[in-house]
């Protein structure tokens, strides 16, 4: 591992470097990069929770889609500031009462609800819409570009990063940790499971609303079914899975090739899209159960056996 | 209201039948499959194409679509799910491991049918004629579904047990390692266990075809319900399995004729989360661990 001496300098230095991506690129690739960045923070954002818990969270889009039909809502009659701020708001609320309520279950039932979150919230955003408001459908007429969209989505990945990195050396992160190994074992040694369990799930969802609210100007209509496309959910868990959740910088390592595979495979392959999805996703479960950086592990600790009994 | 709550009763029976597969699958096998919904709406498609290419009213349907399930299914938990079964060390890593996969499962399967079928809605007109029960119309071939849905349910029921091959499925569901100790082959089992839950979630699927528009995306609906049908009922047990699906039918038509049909989703999961934080291994089921 390289010290934080080497390290610190190196991020930085790396963070300035795709904050100037915007002034050498054209829009094909500016929109690329967008993706890139996007799908990194989600994914990392899903790591954080669901690697060490070991919770699978199906619920990505349900919280992307929360931020950005926030903002089709808000965009118009408040400054962006506040917009983001609110939709974060209304992230941490919706995260802890869906935490509450089904993170002190077994892992199966969180599973369950969570598959069917976004569906859920979907339903009564329309329904609220057709019966209260009486629009389906919005336009979002935010005055943001996309070289913003870049910047912040930038700025809101270097924070996730900070983020899991702080909570990594926090007791928060080493008691999640325990609870990946064994919950009944973190229970016994004083640990509140359900709170620890909560608190991270919060703020994963958070940064994922928040995410899902930077990129509502991309789109210039939004309705509910394209906010909660159940999709997202599906491809970030498969970049996270492919990347390795268990380590902060796992997700990254897959959200990357992905998003390309994802754009080639579109563009390329519209009608089979799906199978071929659906497939390669099997693919790495049964081949890469602890994803490339659990690959890269093995590699590299394979005389001494140590990794493989931490890990 | 008298029609509220036969609707209720048919939806439910309805739910009840949908759900009885996956409580094999995920009772018996340890499989949650959450491709299950892409199934039973692959055997609708199965159930439509037999019927406007063939003319085979889907009674005969029936017959081909189930022994079909049932051999995929039982070659996608021997090809597919053997090995996971083989690397997890515990149940739980067996759980994640098996909710994973079955998750791309469903994207293939869901692809397949939006390759083959497009992603229209689809329906046809089977028996859709009108009848009075208890003085209110009801379409017959709901009515249709909801009595072979009680036979094929109380088929699984009986062989499940007063045979001995029930016998041992049950004995797997209880507890897998002790069932190893008189003689029964667990995986075996598991898989035949695994191999029923696709048949009965192909009759589930043709008796749905007659009465509800369907197309390739609407499985995902009828996993959500059938997990929640399934663990509302305690896992792995038929009658509970009946008793939730009933509920939750009942429920969701006082809902949708008294409040609004766009809630329905919503009652379904406060129905569920409200079971569960008063009985967490549900109505019937017993406290594991």
């Amino acid at each position: 591992m390289i010290g934080a001496p080497v390290a610190i300098p190196l991020a930085l230095a790396a963070v300035a470097g795709l904050a100037a991506v915007p002034f050498v690129v054209d829009a094909y690739y500016l929109a690329l990069a967008i993706s890139l960045l996007q799908f990194t923070v989600l994914s990392t954002a899903w790591g954080l929770f669901s690697g060490p818990t070991r919770y699978i969270s199906l619920a990505t889009a349900a919280f992307f889609g929360i931020g950005a039909y926030t903002v089709a809502v808000l965009g118009e009659l408040l400054p962006w500031p506040l917009v983001l701020a609110i939709a974060g708001i209304i992230g941490v609320l919706t995260a802890a009462v869906v935490g509450f309520s089904t993170l002190r279950l077994s892992g199966v039932y969180f599973v369950i609800f969570t598959f069917g979150l976004a569906e859920l919230i979907r339903q009564l955003v329309v329904w609220y819409e057709v019966n209260k408001s009486r629009v389906l459908g919005r336009y979002v007429f935010a005055d943001i570009t996309q070289t913003d969209i870049y910047w912040q989505l930038l700025a809101l990945a270097v924070v996730t990063f900070v983020i899991g990195w702080a909570i990594a050396r926090s007791r928060l992160g080493f008691a999640l940790r325990i609870i990946g190994e064994d919950e009944t074992v973190a229970q016994h040694c004083g640990i509140n499971t359900t709170v620890a369990k909560v608190a991270l799930f919060t703020v994963s969802a958070t940064i994922m609303t928040i995410a899902g609210a930077i990129m509502a100007p991309r789109w210039t209509y939004i309705e509910p079914s394209i906010a909660f496309n159940a999709m997202i959910s599906f491809q970030v868990v498969i970049m996270a899975l492919l990347g390795g959740a268990h380590r902060l910088w796992g997700p990254v390592l897959g959200a990357i090739p992905m998003t390309l595979l994802f754009e080639f495979l579109s563009a390329r392959f519209p009608s089979t899209f799906t199978i071929i999805m659906g497939v390669v996703f099997l693919l790495i479960v049964y081949a890469l159960p602890r994803g490339v950086i659990g690959l890269l592990q093995r590699l590299a600790n394979r005389p001494t056996k140590r990794s493989e009994a931490i890990s | 209201m008298t029609n509220a709550i036969l609707t209720g009763l048919m939806l439910g029976g309805m739910y009840a039948l949908v759900a009885m597969g996956l409580t094999l699958q995920y009772g018996v096998a340890r499989i949650m499959n959450l491709s299950y919904g892409e199934f039973l709406v692959a055997a609708a498609f199965a159930a439509h194409w037999l019927f406007t290419a063939w003319a085979l009213s889907p009674f005969v349907g029936l017959a081909f679509v189930i022994p079909v399930s049932f051999g995929v299914s039982y070659a996608i938990y021997r090809i597919l799910l053997t090995p996971l079964v083989r690397r997890a060390p515990n149940r739980d890593a067996l759980e994640v491991d098996s909710i994973l996969a079955t998750f791309g499962l469903m994207f293939v399967v869901q692809g397949i049918l939006l390759t083959v079928f497009g992603g229209a809605y689809y329906s046809y007109s089977f028996l859709a004629v009108p009848i009075t029960v208890l003085g209110e119309t009801l379409a017959l071939n709901r009515m249709v579904a909801l009595a072979l849905a009680v036979i094929a349910g109380s088929a699984l029921y009986l062989a499940l047990t007063r045979t001995r091959i029930g016998t041992a499925i049950r004995a797997v569901a209880v507890d897998p390692s002790s069932a190893r100790l008189v003689a029964i082959d667990v995986t075996q089992m598991s898989a035949l266990a695994f191999a029923l839950g696709g048949a009965m979630v192909a009759a589930a699927g043709v008796l749905v075809s007659m009465f509800l528009t369907f197309s390739a995306t609407t499985g995902v609906v009828f996993t959500m319900k059938a997990l929640i049908v399934v663990v509302m009922g305690g896992i792995g047990n038929l009658l509970g399995c009946l008793i939730a699906g009933l509920a939750l039918g009942l429920s969701e038509a006082l809902v949708a004729t008294y409040v609004d049909p766009g809630l329905t989703l919503a009652v379904n999961y406060a129905l569920f989360l409200g079971v569960l934080l008063i009985k967490p291994a549900g109505l019937f089921g017993r406290a594991q661990r």
